[in-house]
């Protein structure tokens, strides 16, 4: 079964869906580009990714 | 058995992990490394986790988290050891090196002054890496003195101090492509190509993923390598010399698996969490390497028992 859930781009205002999103995935804004982070599902809130750190990698 | 799945975001790999624990029916917490805090001399709750797959997004704390449940006693994939070598270019060149394993020739110089005459000797165009660092970035390509002394003078000036550990790589003229090749306990899983029309052929610059075949020679150098650096789940990068054959580049021990899973179609993210699943049972042992570390600065406790075990997937798995 999938969830879709809807929110709006903190950057740019467009409407966004997602489908089967979990708290803490990083998702992109389709409209923008925007990196974004899934705050909560309930409510469903996006917020903007954090900006890259110099130690981040793999 | 519970299992930790420690992490800083949620990106598609640790969405297929979090996925692969809960069809295995695993017992898992997720642990936002943004979140916690440590007491030294306690445990805690921490001790309820008989292993922890540390997914940090930075390197610091994965490198400390771990080596902090490594000195608990719990053991964690990857352990700290592995991540304090891989995390660092120069720790890992120095294991690789130890262990007789192919790579480019390294240089390193401590001030500008040294380090363009190092760069002299090996030859231009030479690669300037910062010592930790990822996805390709501040990477440098330099091709002629005049860009050298601007590099290291930019380096020198506005970089932190790590930026003043001049980590000078031969340029290796490869295929406009490399390979980036998935070790799990002893086996090579799978490999792809990276191909970019840029030398930079990390896949997070842009660069595309084909299947790789795992030739006997391409598993055996893979699986050397990370046991060189102390054996685990790590990615390969290596390139082909069209003399000296294949160098190991670098190894990574937080991997991304994104192009790589789908271009091969192996479950890597299941068979990460079965290897997780045989470290928590103690059927893979993680043991400190038995030669000391490359650095005297980077000797660990040994708390997790000894004696390496080799993981077998079980048949068809892989």
């Amino acid at each position: 079964m999938t969830t879709q859930l809807t929110g709006h781009c903190p950057e740019c205002d467009a409407e966004l869906t997602f489908n089967d999103v979990i708290e803490g995935e990083i998702v992109v804004c389709s409209d923008c580009g925007v990196d974004l982070e899934v705050i909560s599902l309930e409510p469903f809130e996006l917020a903007l990714a954090p900006m890259e750190e110099e130690d981040w990698g793999e | 058995m519970k299992i930790g799945l420690l992490l800083s975001r949620v990106r598609v790999e640790e969405k297929w992990l979090l996925a692969s624990l809960e069809k295995r029916g695993v017992n898992f917490e997720r642990i936002d490394d943004g979140d916690i805090h440590l007491e030294l001399a306690d445990p805690g709750s921490w001790s309820q986790y008989d292993v922890v797959l540390e997914r940090s997004l930075s390197f610091a704390r994965g490198l400390y988290i771990t080596s902090l449940l490594n000195a608990w006693g719990i053991p964690t994939v990857n352990m700290a050891y592995v991540a304090q070598v891989c995390g660092d270019k120069l720790a890992t060149s120095a294991a690789l090196a130890r262990a007789g394993i192919p790579q480019p020739r390294i240089k390193v110089a401590f001030t500008a002054e040294a380090a363009l005459q190092a760069i002299e000797e090996l030859g231009y165009p030479v690669v300037l890496k910062p010592v930790v660092g990822s996805w390709g970035r501040l990477l440098s390509k330099i091709n002629d003195r005049d860009a050298a002394e601007a590099i290291l003078e930019h380096k020198e000036t506005l970089g932190s101090y790590q930026h003043s550990v001049f980590y000078i790589q031969e340029y290796i003229e490869k295929p406009g492509r490399d390979i980036r090749a998935m070790v799990v306990g002893d086996e090579t899983i799978c490999a792809i190509y990276r191909t970019s029309p840029h030398w930079i052929t990390n896949t997070a610059r842009g660069g595309q993923g084909e299947i790789c075949p795992v030739t006997p020679e391409l598993n055996e150098l893979c699986v050397a390598a990370a046991k060189a650096v102390g054996g685990g789940v790590l990615a390969v990068d290596v390139l082909e010399d069209p003399q000296r054959g294949y160098l190991v580049n670098e190894v990574n021990h937080t991997m991304e698996f994104h192009t790589l899973a789908p271009t091969t179609g192996v479950d890597i993210a299941g068979i990460i969490v079965d290897y997780a699943i045989a470290v928590a049972r103690g059927d893979i042992k993680t043991a400190v390497p038995s030669q000391s570390l490359p650095f005297p600065m980077m000797s660990v406790p040994q708390a997790v028992s000894v004696s390496v075990h080799p993981f077998r997937f079980p048949a068809g798995m892989a």
